[in-house]
């Protein structure tokens, strides 16, 4: 199932601050490092797999080990209302 | 000094509802007063480089100033996530379509309650709730996400499981679920609203099920009341240190709130920048960070958690804006919480209108 970000939400630059932040109806809140990477990813177009791959390629880690992580991140946004699997 | 994240932008106090917990002050401001769509513009800007990254155009009833497209299409240039908290009663699908178009992200929808009669009475208004209706429709039909504002208090909580209902069939992504705060119009109808320890036990437990019955699909953002909590609340995240708010006649205030904190002055945009008033002003800076605090706050481990609870409320209550807000249990006036939920169970409201 392809991930995307829930309506309203989207990744924003907070030029001020110089980092980016999770902009959402009436809320806003700050990605860590590994959030960030797996939300960079996130286009409308691929799922959860796709970002687990690609990730997996570009921090040369066991897929298993990034697949845990990513699915657990995507599972807690998707509670937060940040994003629509 | 932090930047401020948000802006709370009051359009206008012009309304066609009448509730009787209205955030605006006692004293509202006329239209012939209110900021135009060019000063508008220029608070945008303004905030937008203070550091403020999203913008809540508000009011009163946003919708009611003519010029809202184009408030609006200044917020997004500027570079503000857009939040319009409305009403909804004067939104149809033509003035929907403009206000996508000039870049609105997001709508808040406002209910009363969730049976039509009890919605009309508390709002004051004929026919709003089906008006909301279809203003929710509208929005969502416009593709926007949408939040429903449910305010409640002992009047309404009867009804909350039909309002967690509403909120799931007019397609909202998140329920706020907010317990009357007492300033202005609500400390005016205090005894008409302040809920029960049961009444609040209750909602409290309702909020917690449906999170767990409704996990992902939508989000419940519950705000409890002070009056029956033994600290007080982080109120604005402390004074001068996330949000500021414009008037509609332009004062730059700390919350919206403020105005009602006798014999304080605020700085007004069109005679200051955004920025001075925020890091200048007298205002802004009296009750900033730890150094005003009075015992029991000064040096409570709590202090840069709460920041003392609310300045309104401590003004409100014990007369002294600098005092611990009454909430906290270590206030030598919480017994006025207790003595106001004793007084509690009147039946008849005192409308918000224009003096």
């Amino acid at each position: 199932m392809t991930i995307r970000f829930a309506p309203g939400v989207r990744l924003h630059h907070d030029i001020a601050r110089e980092r980016w932040v999770v902009m959402a109806p009436e809320r806003m809140f700050v990605p860590d490092e590994t959030a960030l990477e797996v939300l960079r990813l996130v286009d409308g177009a691929r799922d959860a797999e796709a970002i687990i791959d690609l990730l997996a390629a570009k921090f040369a880690a066991p897929r298993a080990v990034i697949a845990t992580d990513v699915q657990a991140m995507l599972d807690d946004l998707v509670v937060k209302g940040a994003l629509r699997a | 000094m932090n930047a401020p994240l948000a802006l709370l932008a009051e359009l206008t106090h012009r309304c066609p509802l009448h509730c009787p917990y209205c955030s605006n002050p006692m004293e509202l401001t006329r239209a012939s007063a209110e900021l135009t769509t060019a000063e508008w513009a220029r608070v945008f800007t303004e905030a937008a480089r203070l550091g403020c990254l999203q913008v809540h155009l508000s009011g009163g009833e946003p919708t009611a100033r003519r010029d809202i497209v184009e408030i609006t299409a200044a917020a997004h240039a500027a570079g503000l996530y857009t939040n319009l908290i409305t009403a909804g009663v004067l939104l149809d699908a033509a003035l929907m379509a403009s206000l996508v178009a000039a870049g609105l992200d997001h709508v808040q929808l406002s209910v009363q309650d969730a049976d039509p009669a009890g919605a009309e009475r508390i709002g004051g208004m004929k026919g709003a709730h089906a008006r909301k209706e279809a203003a929710a429709r509208i929005v969502r039909q416009a593709g926007l996400p949408l939040t429903l504002n449910a305010v409640v208090h002992r009047q309404n909580l009867q009804n909350l499981p039909l309002l967690i209902e509403t909120a799931l069939a007019w397609g909202a992504a998140r329920l706020e679920v907010a317990h009357v705060q007492y300033y202005g119009w609500a400390l005016e109808n205090r005894d008409a609203l302040l809920p029960t320890r049961e009444q609040l036990d209750a909602a409290t437990r309702l909020v917690d099920g449906a999170r767990i019955a409704h996990r992902g699909r939508l989000v419940i953002d519950y705000v409890v009341p002070d009056y029956h909590a033994t600290r007080p609340k982080p109120c604005m995240g402390g004074w001068g240190n996330r949000f500021l708010s414009v008037s509609p006649a332009g004062r730059v205030l700390p919350c919206h709130a403020a105005e009602s904190i006798a014999g304080m002055e605020f700085a007004n945009i069109r005679d200051t920048s955004l920025r001075d008033a925020w890091e200048n002003s007298e205002a802004f800076n009296r009750f900033r960070g730890t150094a005003w605090m009075p015992a029991p706050c000064q040096g409570c481990e709590n202090a840069e958690r709460d920041w003392g609870g609310c300045r309104c409320q401590a003004f409100a209550l014990t007369g002294d804006a600098a005092a611990t807000d009454p909430a906290c249990a270590l206030s030598p006036h919480h017994n006025l919480l207790a003595e106001a939920l004793g007084e509690a169970g009147a039946l008849t409201f005192r409308y918000r209108e224009f003096g």
